[in-house]
């Protein structure tokens, strides 16, 4: 297998269309852009449809036009355009269609910057639109992972019947890294495996509706019942976080996504200078790896978190700890990257603070 | 062993392209690199820069703050990076385009009028390659074999016939002796 020099939102397309996805909506916005551009060149050659719509609302609409009659596809934008798929992500869910979002996030709020931030985790993980739902969230942290994590969201999506979404930033939307992918045909999906999907049936069955408004309250009630439930689920399996030098880290730094490289960075200087550090990076956003983090904090005396916004997922770690210990926040927001030695005078910070 | 490097200049330089040239002088040496440009209004006319990280191990931070290494091509990438070069670092300066002499005594400077050399020897706009080919020369990041391998995996075949001028700037700026 061969190794290729990729932008990470190069790969993400290429890996989108691996797994089977058919029809590609889009609309530009930087810093996704790139994705858009590879959909356009590649899929008319593997037999997919790629379609610029007029706008991000005419694309997740299209997404769920197209998830309904059982094909895989995906939209992708960047923050601004995400807030316009909101309505749509939200009719999705409430239809129960398996369908993948991309949201390469740059700073906010308003029309903000177009450099890397992480601002929109409350968004991904808490109201992606309103209704009681949830989204399968995962935040790859390199271009590989943006090739594999695409491939998981429409396994994942299929699988529990709901939307997933890969929350990147510009930073790994932009970088190129070496990216290896599966030997294998690409296969277009079909609706052979979903029967609920509204697609031709020649009679032969009762026809499938898809649809999400129920005026009957208890109506309603029950779906979403039933719809949590899966979300159990969801939350027994998906879990996924990767540590790193925690078994006796006595301060561990909680970072995802391109943040918890270069804290991965901060964490080696650390070490070298004699701190017990380590790293805890949470890949699944939703579900939350509420128990995979309490492990990896067993030994830790204090836990900083460090992201691209002014501080989202600090709830997220408060909360699966039960506040049983302190934990800080550092974070640069607006597109500004933090550098390893900021992230690390935290961490001496913190230490000396004993 | 890991090498920071970062490139800077004008757009329209050719320095995300000669960051992508030392990204897969990595690649085919079997290392692990990662290449990461600005992006972004600046690069309209004005400055640009990135980042190329070339190493042994998997690479943590893909953004280089304090580079081993700075190729710089216009005066305002040199004034903001010059002194964020490690100690012990290389600076290698197109010195047709930046006048300035480095005052620092902890890295080593190398000054190469690299646009016109390129001008004078029919390979106008190549002046990037013939500062990379210096950077080849100091820093032995890639044999003679990586770098045709490299030159031929990221240049398209339709334009095959600029892997020789490609070679001849690097050549250039490897035997450039100030």
């Amino acid at each position: 297998m061969e190794r290729m020099l990729m932008k990470g939102n190069e790969a993400l397309a290429e890996s989108a269309i691996r797994a089977g996805c058919k029809c590609f909506f889009g609309y530009p916005i930087t810093p996704q852009t790139e994705i858009s551009a590879y959909m356009a060149k590649r899929m008319p050659k593997v037999g997919g449809v790629f379609l610029q719509a007029e706008s991000e609302i005419a694309a997740i609409n299209m997404v769920y036009g197209c998830a309904s009659s059982g094909i895989r596809c995906m939209t992708s934008s960047s923050s601004p355009g995400i807030s316009l798929k909101g309505e749509g992500v939200s009719y999705i869910a409430g239809s129960d269609l398996p369908a993948v979002i991309v949201n390469v996030m740059r700073g906010g709020p308003g029309l903000g910057g177009i450099q890397p931030s992480q601002s929109d985790y409350w968004q991904a993980t808490r109201a992606l639109g309103h209704g009681d739902f949830q989204i399968i969230v995962y935040a790859p942290s390199s271009v590989q992972e943006m090739a594999d994590y695409m491939g998981k969201a429409f396994d994942m999506a299929d699988k529990f019947r709901m939307p997933a979404l890969i929350l990147a930033d510009g930073l790994l939307g932009q970088m190129m890294e070496p990216v290896v992918f599966e030997d294998k045909e690409i296969k277009m999906s079909d609706a052979s495996e979903k029967p609920w999907a509204t697609n031709g049936h020649g009679n032969k069955r009762p026809h499938n509706i898809v649809n999400s408004l129920y005026l009957q309250a208890d109506e309603l009630e029950q779906y979403n019942v039933e719809r949590f439930k899966r979300y159990e689920k969801v939350k027994e399996e998906l879990p996924e976080l990767e540590s790193y030098l925690c078994d006796d880290a006595e301060i561990v730094v909680a970072a995802y996504g391109s943040v918890a490289r270069i804290a991965k960075a901060a964490v080696e200087q650390a070490r070298a200078e004699g701190i017990k550090a380590g790293l805890a990076r949470p890949i699944t956003l939703y579900p939350y790896p509420e128990k995979e983090l309490k492990t990896a904090c067993k030994t830790a005396k204090k836990v900083l978190v460090t992201e691209m916004s002014m501080g989202q997922m600090v709830d997220d770690v408060r909360l699966a700890l039960e506040c049983r210990l302190p934990v800080e926040f550092f974070g640069r927001t607006g597109g500004v990257v933090p550098k390893p030695s900021e992230i690390l005078a935290k961490i001496k910070e913190m230490k000396g603070a004993e | 062993m890991t090498e920071e490097i970062i490139l800077a200049g004008f757009g329209g330089q050719g320095i995300l392209f000669a960051g992508k040239m030392l990204a897969y002088f990595g690649l085919m040496g079997g290392r692990e690199v990662s290449w990461l440009p600005s992006y972004g209004p600046e690069m309209r006319g004005g400055t640009t820069n990135c980042s190329v990280c070339v190493s042994d191990t998997p690479i943590c931070s893909p953004l280089v703050t304090e580079p081993d290494i700075l190729i710089a091509m216009n005066k305002p990438s040199y004034d903001k990076f010059i002194n964020t070069v490690k100690p012990g670092g290389i600076a290698i300066i197109d010195s047709f385009l930046i006048e300035d002499r480095c005052v620092r005594d902890d890295i080593k400077c190398f000054y190469i009028p690299a646009t016109p050399m390129a001008a004078e020897n029919g390979i106008t706009g190549m002046a990037n390659i013939i500062l990379v080919g210096k950077l080849v020369k100091e820093t032995g990041i890639a044999s003679v074999a990586t770098i045709k391998h490299a030159l031929e995996k990221i240049i398209p075949p339709k334009k095959s016939n600029l892997i020789e001028s490609n070679l001849k700037a690097i050549e250039m700026g490897q035997s450039y002796e100030q």
